[in-house]
């Protein structure tokens, strides 16, 4: 039976032979929570009076959401996570780690055909590594951490090849956006997607995470970049357990196929209130914004930093921006500042947070205020999504967000 | 299963970010206090509206965004007995399952605000008292029914201790 690379994973973590639309309880390699999600997957433990957590070594918990903590009641939750950690042994990376999704590959805890799921719904990022991973609810998460195991339902695969090349100025992010706003939001839902063709392999790993990053977007429960040599070396940085990829079969069947061509796409904005509503930059080049933020799961790595220090270096953000820096993680930090990218960054007039989440899910370092716009290296624009219901969000590559905060106006980073 | 309540009407692609906001489920633990921000971002005071046993009907991608488990559980601590939507986000999805909520999928074009819907899980329909059409539900697995009937997945690991379904 030819298969797609989910059926291989799913069936190789399961014991049996599967094709889409099959259920099966699997294996998992590993999963882990943060802090918005872990305090209900220890009361899940709890409730179920679990003793025994059989993925113990298999799992983390990361306090990125909130870090560090900006208010009482995220202070409780941080606090009884750290409990939660020393009673049963279990990893915790405590603030100022940096971002679950950066920290987890940085663990060398995800291997090409693994099966890795996270509470968290970008946990589909590490399929950038050939990893099938997915985002689960807190529940779901104590219930694989309890038995080391889940059911999943085999999803049907969308195969998207990508020929051409990237023009100078546009990015992995563009690419992505550009796919979002054609397919939509629930353009695959359920879908495992796998991404091929010479614009995917030409990209480094830090943008092949962007990728897989947001294939959630438009519903997706995997996102799939097969493993190729960058990957190999890639992860030879974090870790020297032995790669065993898994490819597809010649004759897979997928629900569908779709082609884009690279050299055809210009740099991209989401605009509020959905990540599918994106528009060529040249229909909103010179409208004003009040915030911009680069950072986050979707583009906080090395990659994005150098790119915007280099378009701000020199340079300073223009009077009455605020631009918000917050480094994926303390290994990106540390590179970046061993690097001068920092000190070009906050000689330009950036703020540079503590790596973590906060401006991108409006816990705190960063919430706009009523009317105000925030430009965002983010993969969420949702309502309310920065803190602020009444603000609007509009999302971009890490180029576009640091050319408009130069400009006080959104500015096509080739020009 | 059979239920009967208002509808709450609500568009396609309702994110968890419109369920519950982030800038409350990191601040609140208690559920029921964060059952008073559902929808309110959309519909501000929204579950003063809610009576026990009313649905929550939407159109497509039900519950798509982030994989907060706080949005199925407001839902049910509102006291909306099930959420009827031509389709759902896989996350929330599993959720709602999880926590034991019911989902139906079928067309919920002909339902508008306010109707009145009688919901029948064994013979798989939905009848709009309001028109009197009745539409058909799309059967969950049995698995799933399993689940729900113990009252959620941490009830079913309780009872069995490990997956038995």
């Amino acid at each position: 039976m030819a298969q797609t690379i989910a059926e291989k994973i799913l069936s190789a973590h399961s014991g049996k032979g599967l094709k889409a639309g099959d259920y099966a309880l699997c294996k998992i390699d590993f999963c882990f929570g943060q802090d918005g999600t872990s305090g209900l997957i220890i009361d899940a433990i709890n409730k179920m009076q679990i003793k025994k957590l059989s993925a113990k070594s298999k799992f983390c918990m990361i306090i990125d959401h909130s870090s560090p903590s900006p208010n009482i009641g995220v202070s409780a939750i941080h606090k009884k996570m750290r409990d939660f950690a020393k009673d049963r042994g279990l990893k915790l990376y405590d603030i100022g780690c940096g971002v679950c999704h950066q920290v987890v590959v940085e663990s060398g805890n995800v291997m090409p055909g693994y099966l890795v799921v996270g509470a968290d719904s970008h946990t589909c990022t590490y399929g950038a590594l050939g990893a099938l991973a997915t985002g689960f609810g807190s529940t779901d998460l104590a219930i694989s951490l309890a038995s080391g195991k889940n059911w999943f339902k085999v999803p049907e695969t969308l195969k998207i090849v990508v020929k051409g090349k990237l023009e100078k100025g546009v990015y992995s992010k563009d690419l992505i956006l550009h796919i979002i706003g054609d397919l939509s939001a629930d353009g695959a839902t359920y879908d495992s997607v796998e991404f091929y063709g010479p614009a995917i392999y030409a990209l480094s790993m830090d943008a092949r995470f962007t990728i897989t990053n947001m294939a959630v977007e438009i519903g997706a429960k995997f996102g799939i970049i097969p493993p190729d040599k960058k990957t190999g070396l890639w992860l030879k940085q974090w870790t020297t357990k032995r790669q065993k990829a898994v490819y597809a079969d010649k004759d897979a069947r997928y629900k569908n196929i779709k082609y884009y061509d690279a050299g055809k796409i210009s740099p991209k904005i989401a605009q509020p209130h959905s990540v599918d509503n994106v528009v060529d930059i040249h229909k909103l080049a010179g409208k004003p914004i009040d915030e911009a933020f680069i950072g986050t799961c979707t583009n906080g790595r090395i990659e994005d930093l150098r790119i915007a220090a280099s378009i701000l270096r020199g340079k300073k953000v223009s009077p009455g921006v605020r631009l918000i820096v917050a480094p994926a993680s303390r290994e990106v930090f540390l590179e970046a500042m061993k690097s001068g990218i920092i000190k070009t960054l906050v000689e330009a007039g950036a703020n540079v947070v503590t790596p973590g989440c906060g401006p991108c899910v409006g816990t705190h370092n960063g919430v706009p205020s009523d009317g105000e716009i925030a430009l965002s290296t983010a993969n969420r624009n949702f309502k309310g999504r920065m803190g602020n219901p009444n603000a609007f969000i509009y999302l971009a590559s890490p180029a576009t967000v640091a050319a408009s905060a130069v400009k006080g106006r959104i500015t096509d980073p080739r020009r | 299963m059979k239920l009967k309540g208002n509808a709450h009407r609500f568009e396609d692609s309702i994110n968890t970010d419109y369920i519950i906001s982030g800038r409350y489920k990191f601040r609140i633990q208690d559920p029921k206090e964060l059952a008073k921000h559902l929808m309110e971002d959309l519909k501000p005071e929204f579950y003063k509206s809610v009576k026990q046993g009313d649905f929550i009907v939407a159109g497509t991608n039900f519950g798509c965004g982030s994989s907060r488990e706080q949005a199925p559980l407001v839902i049910k601590h509102a006291g909306i007995s099930a959420v009827i939507a031509k389709s759902f986000a896989r996350i929330f999805f599993r959720n709602a399952i999880n926590l034991g909520l019911l989902l139906i999928e079928c067309d919920t074009s002909g339902f508008q605000q306010s109707d009145i819907l009688e919901v029948d899980t064994v013979d798989g329909y939905v009848l709009n008292t309001s028109t009197g059409d009745k539409v058909s539900i799309v059967p969950l697995p049995g698995f799933m029914t399993k689940i729900i009937e113990d009252g959620g997945i941490v009830e079913h690991f309780r009872k069995y201790g490990d997956f038995k379904i």
